[in-house]
């Protein structure tokens, strides 16, 4: 094993050459960009057997993936925040197409306001489309995660492309330990791609993605392609007991932290889990009962394990690093889905969103979370779901206000003294 | 590494199409009318328009270039040639999206370019891309992808069958839509405002391999240019007028006649550019006045009744003889 200090998008870059990637559709977009800048650089020095092609915009970038993957070669990409909604036509058509590619997505909060820091509102808007989703939250599981989604996406049970999510900043531009495993061995992991029958060629003629009359026919493809994105859910369980024996690192669909006899839990997805790993520590340390369950997988989403894990929970938190405009956390509606109707789902199952555009969640806020989760499951009352902003902040957002109101009425009055001088 | 290169039109080094056979000099066949095809390989029963003018030239065009071929399409008309389980194509094709077919033509090029490198593809089983797509994602909507396209050298075949309007959503104006005519969103009394765009100097402005624009109602002319893409690599670009009998409001017989007197009023002229130099292909000789060919399309009715408009005949004509004036000087 070779050990080395990498930032998330040189694990994400890693992942694509050790999966021996065929091509590589490329756009740029901050902070995923340093993916694509690793891979040319590989390619053009021979480090990397491959073809890069810089597209004009994440739309036809999205799109030559997709052909290229049913053209039977194995595709890499990757994009981040505007880039992937660009794209999201295509994210949903090639997701139809039945394309087996990974793309790594750096999440990033969605315009507007425009924003460089993460959040999930970005991989979010790709929930329904038909792609598997795994999210990371070390750099390590970055690169690991990429050889794993190969195997997910070209089974032949699933044949769908999968997304590897990691944070904007926290992950992309961090530098962690990372052990990149050895080319053979990944090479052997993965495999070699057989298209079977996803190929161009004049000896056996195709058509790909026609059209479809009706309802019936049409509903036909969609539940295929939802039932395929399900079978994901037993194949992951082979790929990482494969992927545990060959390289040591065993990774679940859920990531569970000192969860065995949690009282209380935070449910979470992404780099800011790291975050409640340690106010998990330091609560158990003050005699609470606390647990940590991160989702790795989101797409297909792990209903029954969430059901066994948090049953019989007295309270559990739901942090979302994402707001659906109206409603709310997205995963938390997520898992309030699959708890309902359990006699014994937890009496209280507490939505918060934070983290929005890389604010940070703090130490005291999980404190806070678990006190309040204690207040509420004592009462046995439902707790309403919290916007995290603390008073400091809005003291902040204050002065900026107070800063733009000046120049609104500075400009006014300069405005009013010229019309004035032009009455004149 | 980049898998492009700029190169000098017509010095273009053969990359990416071993086994399509090129030749550096074109060998003409089609002299007359008597040397084209006499059978069609494109399947019949299609639900195109009775007298479609696009379907007309994909006829003529798919019948030379043949079945190794993978038509990566856009929304538009011709999107319904391939309604699952049916198509009328004898080798591949790919829906993709309104915007991106080039881009789909680029991943199915590259992918097969790399599987022929690594020997995955046999040089028998390699197939030409060609992009087929309306006027509405040719003029607007994929011209971003098509522009990106040519500035990589992509070696595909791009046909826009142009019908001067949102054809399949009922011929709402685009671009494409030439003055004066009625569209089902230029009801008024004089019609679409605005000027057809001049896709095919936007495209010859980049400088690809080949760009003509053809008509189904003169096949040799359409015949002898596809036989002359066909010895070439990188960009060959294609814009057929499309007559539209359902969009242009004529009986579909006259079809065949709209489009020859398109040429020959030279509102449709019939030209080629490659290595740089634009070449009209069919110069009309005693061009015919343009309400020939007006009167024939509801779309322009308004030019005629309930009394002539002169002065929106004679705009229309005199922009047609400008042009013709330009070319010949």
């Amino acid at each position: 094993m070779n050990r080395k200090l990498l930032t998330g998008n040189a694990a994400a870059a890693w992942g694509a050459r050790l999966a021996q990637v065929d091509y590589v559709p490329a756009f740029p977009i901050t902070p995923q960009t340093e993916i694509i800048e690793n891979l040319s650089l590989w390619i053009d020095s021979g480090e990397m057997d491959a073809r890069l092609v810089t597209l004009e915009s994440e739309h036809s970038m999205i799109t030559a993936a997709g052909s290229a993957a049913t053209s039977g070669v194995r595709v890499f990409t990757s994009t981040s925040s505007q880039g992937l909604l660009y794209g999201m036509e295509m994210i949903y058509t090639v997701a139809g197409w039945r394309a087996p590619f990974v793309m790594v997505n750096v999440s990033r909060g969605l315009s507007s306001p425009i924003t460089l820091e993460p959040d999930h509102n970005d991989i979010m808007a790709a929930r329904d489309s038909g792609f598997l989703q795994i999210h990371c939250a070390t750099c390590q599981e970055i690169t690991d995660s990429v050889l794993m989604a190969y195997r997910l996406a070209e089974h032949k049970d699933i044949r769908v492309p999968a997304i590897v999510n990691q944070d904007g900043f926290y992950l992309s531009f961090t530098r962690e330990p990372v052990s990149l495993p050895d080319a053979d061995r990944a090479a052997a992991f993965v495999g070699e791609f057989d298209p079977e029958n996803l190929q161009f060629k004049a000896s056996a003629p195709l058509s790909q993605a026609m059209a479809v009359l009706g309802g019936g026919p049409y509903s036909y493809f969609r539940y295929e392609t939802h039932l395929a994105v399900q079978r994901a859910l037993s194949v992951y369980e082979e790929v990482a007991d494969e992927f545990a024996s060959a390289f040591g690192r065993r990774y679940d669909i859920i990531d569970n932290y000192r969860m065995d006899d949690a009282e209380y839990a935070f449910v979470m997805m992404g780099s800011f889990a790291t975050k409640a790993h340690d106010a998990v520590d330091s609560l158990r340390n003050a005699g609470w009962k606390v647990g940590l369950a991160r989702l790795r997988l989101f797409r297909p989403f792990p209903q029954e394990k969430i059901r066994q894990l948090l049953t019989a929970r007295r309270a559990v938190a739901v942090i979302d690093q994402n707001i659906s405009m109206g409603m709310g956390g997205v995963l938390h509606s997520e898992v309030a889905a699959a708890l309902y109707g359990l006699k014994n789902a937890p009496a209280v199952l507490a939505s918060y969103i934070g983290g929005l555009g890389g604010r940070d969640i703090s130490q005291v806020e999980f404190f806070e979370m678990i006190n309040e989760l204690k207040h509420a499951s004592d009462k046995s009352e439902p707790l309403p779901p919290r916007l995290l902003y603390t008073e400091n902040e809005l003291t902040e957002i204050r002065k900026l206000q107070a800063i733009a109101q000046v120049e609104h009425a500075d400009i006014q009055q300069a405005g009013t003294g010229q019309a004035e001088t032009d009455r004149k | 590494m980049l898998t492009f290169s700029r190169q000098e039109p017509g010095r273009r080094k053969q990359t990416g199409n071993e086994g399509i056979i090129m030749t550096s000099e074109s060998i003409v066949h089609f002299h007359r009318m008597k040397d084209m095809p006499s059978s069609h390989l494109l399947g019949t029963g299609t639900p195109m328009c009775a007298g479609c003018g696009g379907l007309e030239t994909l006829h003529n065009m798919y019948d030379i270039l043949g079945e190794k071929t993978v038509f990566v399409n856009a929304a538009g008309c011709m999107t319904l040639l391939s309604v699952y389980p049916f198509t009328p194509f004898r080798g591949g094709w790919l829906y993709t999206a309104m915007a991106s077919a080039p881009a789909g033509a680029q991943g199915v090029r590259d992918a097969m370019d790399i599987l022929l490198q690594k020997k995955k593809l046999s040089t028998e089983d390699n197939m030409e891309v060609v992009v087929i797509t309306g006027d509405g994602s040719a003029y607007g909507m994929g011209l971003s992808a098509t522009s990106a396209a040519m500035d990589r050298n992509l070696n595909f075949i791009y046909l826009c069958y142009d019908n001067e309007g949102y054809g399949n959503t009922g011929q709402q104006y685009s671009a494409a839509t030439p003055h004066a005519a009625i569209t089902s969103t230029s009801k008024g009394s004089h019609g679409y405002p605005g000027f057809k765009k001049d896709l095919f100097s936007i495209w010859a402005a980049h400088r690809p391999a080949y760009v003509a624009t053809i008509i189904g109602a003169e096949p040799l002319d359409l015949a002898k240019k596809i036989e002359k893409l066909q010895t070439m690599t990188g960009p060959r670009m294609l814009i057929s007028l499309a007559p539209c009998p359902t969009g242009w409001d004529y009986d579909p017989k006259l079809s065949v006649e709209i489009g020859r007197l398109a040429v020959q009023t030279g509102i449709w002229p019939l030209k080629e550019y490659s290595d740089g130099k634009i070449k009209h292909t069919k110069i009309p000789k005693q061009r015919k006045p343009v309400e020939d060919y007006l009167k024939l399309q509801g779309r322009f009715k308004h030019l005629f009744e309930p009394q002539r408009d002169e002065a929106g005949i004679a705009e229309i004509q005199a922009r047609i003889d400008a042009y013709w004036t330009r070319v010949m000087a």
